[in-house]
């Protein structure tokens, strides 16, 4: 059965140009970068491309940036850096809706010492900027707000919050591993000191990552070992890995464009075909700040777990925000923190799409999904009741 | 991804015996959108007092779903009586198991047929019976006890794997964890007493936890560490050797000295660093 994936913030098919330039790296091109030798220091000028690649994407100066092995690590670096270089402040802020890459170690931080303010949003998933702005305090030690939101898609004003807090000399992380190859960044213009990236979000390898640390923002190692990426993060690179990483960085700079006109079209179609044939369907989220590959849908009175395993049964590749995907027994953080009612949440369907979906897989969802919702509903007990 | 049996998805992908009888003998309704599933069953009875057909209406996930088709499938052809004697395990039982975390999915199913017979009994609408113990999922105390006994669970994990009570804000933990051990004949642990303890004791038990536990540790690093002052929960100190120049230091303040004294001392307290 032909796979239809638009499951795309959860992870990425690595790019055939991607994996042709890494296979090297694992086989006859094994030296250490860190060696003396030419056999080395050739491996050493892939990681150096690498760095250029990824520093070009985001605006950045290749020594800005310091490879990972995850988008996790990246954030987890940063907050704990800005901790340890503000020994004296003990109150961090994030949003409520951020990825448990963060909301988990801010959670954990709170239970050991820290006071952690999480910033609200709205139905819309909008960030309550006033609120944010309100409870900056000269103990704030760092804010960290991701750039997009992985379920609703939901871009946030990164630009303007960043200007705040360097008028209040604040350390500005952001998790941008949503954002980064979906929209543009540019971080000569925007006032973030460390951002986070995640390489198989964006059709490159998993188990790599890297940390933008903006020139002259304090920093310490999470990582404390040899004398790699600086002294800035200990243990041997990933050498295929952070190579895959730089050309998709290639690659993602080359294909925005065709992201945000193509992929928003099909986003677009899909999203608007599926709310005129699905009663009771709606969209979860900013349509006007968003992502252009991102649209979660909730579909009333089915239940989004069911809703997968039948599309699965066609290939279907989507996510959901209900409970009983997760194993946890209430549905997604994200939504409810949107305030989407129960009725709404536990039916939530988000599709992500990337520059390898065609149309011809949106016109397959367009006829497929709405049958199986029918179905559902013709099951549910609370169906006829609603109408 | 779940693992699913071939008979889950079967039961599933092709539900048996969905719809609603209107002129059923008994109706029994549980859960609610807000839990994220709901089951509404029918039964009708033949001249024998036999159940002759039996329909339902699930919102919920696979597992639910299948839950319902295999109950109703399971109690055709039965008496009332030989009926009641289903529980969730052989539901479960039946569609060849369920991953653990789906078995509230069978709970929700023997519970749809226990307030549909009772419905046919004419039975008031049985009250609430027991006390809440899990606010979020609106379960009592008596339905955790009915399922550590039918099942034997063991944990927090298990007993909300199967009645979902414990699964949303957590508060219930503790109360969870006694009626486990009530219902298993355990003995229930006496509560560690909180001693409050006067600033000299404090005082006293921070220099002794330091001589004894820390500063040994910290030597063999060749640090060191002096205790400098204690304002309420607030224990001030100064790094020393090593440890003064440790660009780890402040991992080893927080991670290793705040947490010994916090575990030997008192829970409460704060430990920071002052420069010299």
């Amino acid at each position: 059965m032909k796979v239809i994936y638009v499951d795309n913030n959860a992870t990425t098919k690595v790019a055939p140009e991607v994996l042709e330039e890494m296979i090297p790296y694992f086989s006859e091109s094994y030296g250490n970068p860190s060696s003396m030798h030419t056999f080395g220091g050739v491996v050493e000028h892939k990681v150096a491309e690498a760095r250029e690649r990824v520093a070009e994407l985001l605006g950045a100066s290749p020594e800005e940036i310091i490879f990972t092995s995850c988008g996790t690590e990246s954030d987890s670096t940063a907050i704990r850096a800005a901790i340890l270089s503000n020994p004296n402040k003990k109150h961090i802020v994030t949003s409520r809706v951020e990825h448990p890459a963060v909301k988990n170690l801010f959670e954990y931080l709170s239970k050991n010492g820290y006071r952690a303010t999480f910033v609200p949003v709205d139905r819309k998933g909008r960030l309550d900027l006033d609120y944010l702005h309100k409870n900056l305090d000269e103990d704030t030690a760092i804010v960290s707000i991701m750039w997009a939101n992985n379920e609703s898609g939901v871009i946030f004003p990164i630009e303007e919050i960043g200007g705040v807090l360097k008028e209040k000399g604040i350390v500005f992380h952001t998790d941008a591993v949503q954002a980064v190859g979906k929209i543009p960044i540019d971080l000569k213009k925007v006032d973030v000191d460390m951002l986070s990236i995640s390489g198989h979000k964006l059709h490159g390898p998993k188990g790599v990552g890297a940390l933008y640390v903006r020139k002259g923002t304090k920093y310490s190692p999470f990582l404390i070992g040899g004398h790699q990426e600086k002294g800035r993060r200990g243990g041997t690179e990933n050498v295929a890995s952070i190579t895959g990483l730089g050309k998709a960085s290639e690659l993602a700079a080359a294909n925005l464009s065709d992201e945000n006109i193509r992929v928003k079209r099909l986003r677009n179609k899909l999203e608007a075909e599926l709310l005129n044939r699905i009663p009771n369907s709606i969209v979860n989220g900013d349509r006007e700040n968003r992502l252009p590959n991102t649209t979660s849908i909730a579909f009333e009175y089915v239940e989004g777990e069911a809703i997968l395993l039948m599309m699965d049964e066609y290939g279907i590749c989507a996510s959901s925000g209900s409970a009983c995907t997760s194993g946890s027994l209430e549905p997604s953080h994200v939504l409810r923190a949107m305030g989407v009612p129960f009725t709404a949440a536990h039916g939530s369907i988000r599709f992500s799409l990337s520059i390898y979906n065609t149309e011809e897989e949106i016109d397959f969802i367009i006829e497929k999904l709405p049958p199986i919702i029918e179905r559902l509903r013709e099951l549910s007990p609370f169906w006829k009741k609603a109408q | 991804m779940w693992e699913y049996t071939k008979t889950v998805k079967d039961h599933f992908l092709n539900p048996r015996n969905v719809g609603v009888i209107d002129d059923a003998d008994g109706v029994g309704e549980v859960g609610s959108l807000a839990c994220g599933d709901a089951l509404t069953l029918y039964f009708k009875l033949d001249e024998h007092k036999k159940i002759k057909d039996a329909k339902f209406q699930t919102f919920g996930c696979a597992s639910a779903i299948a839950s319902s088709s295999a109950m109703t499938e399971m109690i055709k052809g039965l008496t009332l009586e030989e009926a009641e004697k289903i529980t969730n395990d052989k539901i479960a039982e039946f569609l060849g198991g369920l991953p653990k975390q789906k078995m509230h999915c069978s709970v929700l199913g023997r519970d749809a047929l226990e307030k549909a017979i009772a419905n046919y009994r004419g039975e008031a609408e049985k009250k609430v019976e027991g006390n809440i113990v899990c606010e979020c999922f609106g379960v009592t105390d008596l339905e955790i006890k009915r399922a550590v006994k039918e099942n034997s669970l063991n944990s927090i994990e298990d007993v909300t794997n199967y009645v979902k009570a414990g699964g949303g804000c957590e508060s219930c933990h503790e109360k969870i964890q006694e009626i486990i051990d009530a219902t298993l004949g355990r003995e229930i642990k006496a509560k560690k007493k909180v001693i409050r303890l006067t600033n000299i004791q404090k005082i006293r038990l921070i220099e002794e936890t330091l001589e004894r536990e820390i500063k040994p540790a910290l030597k063999k690093d060749g640090g060191n560490i002096e205790l400098v002052d204690v304002d309420g929960n607030n224990v001030f100190v100064k790094l020393q050797g090593t440890c003064a120049t440790c660009s780890a230091s402040q991992i080893t303040l927080k991670h290793y000295v705040e947490s010994k004294l916090r575990e030997l001392v008192s829970p409460e307290l704060l430990v920071e660093e002052v420069s010299s």
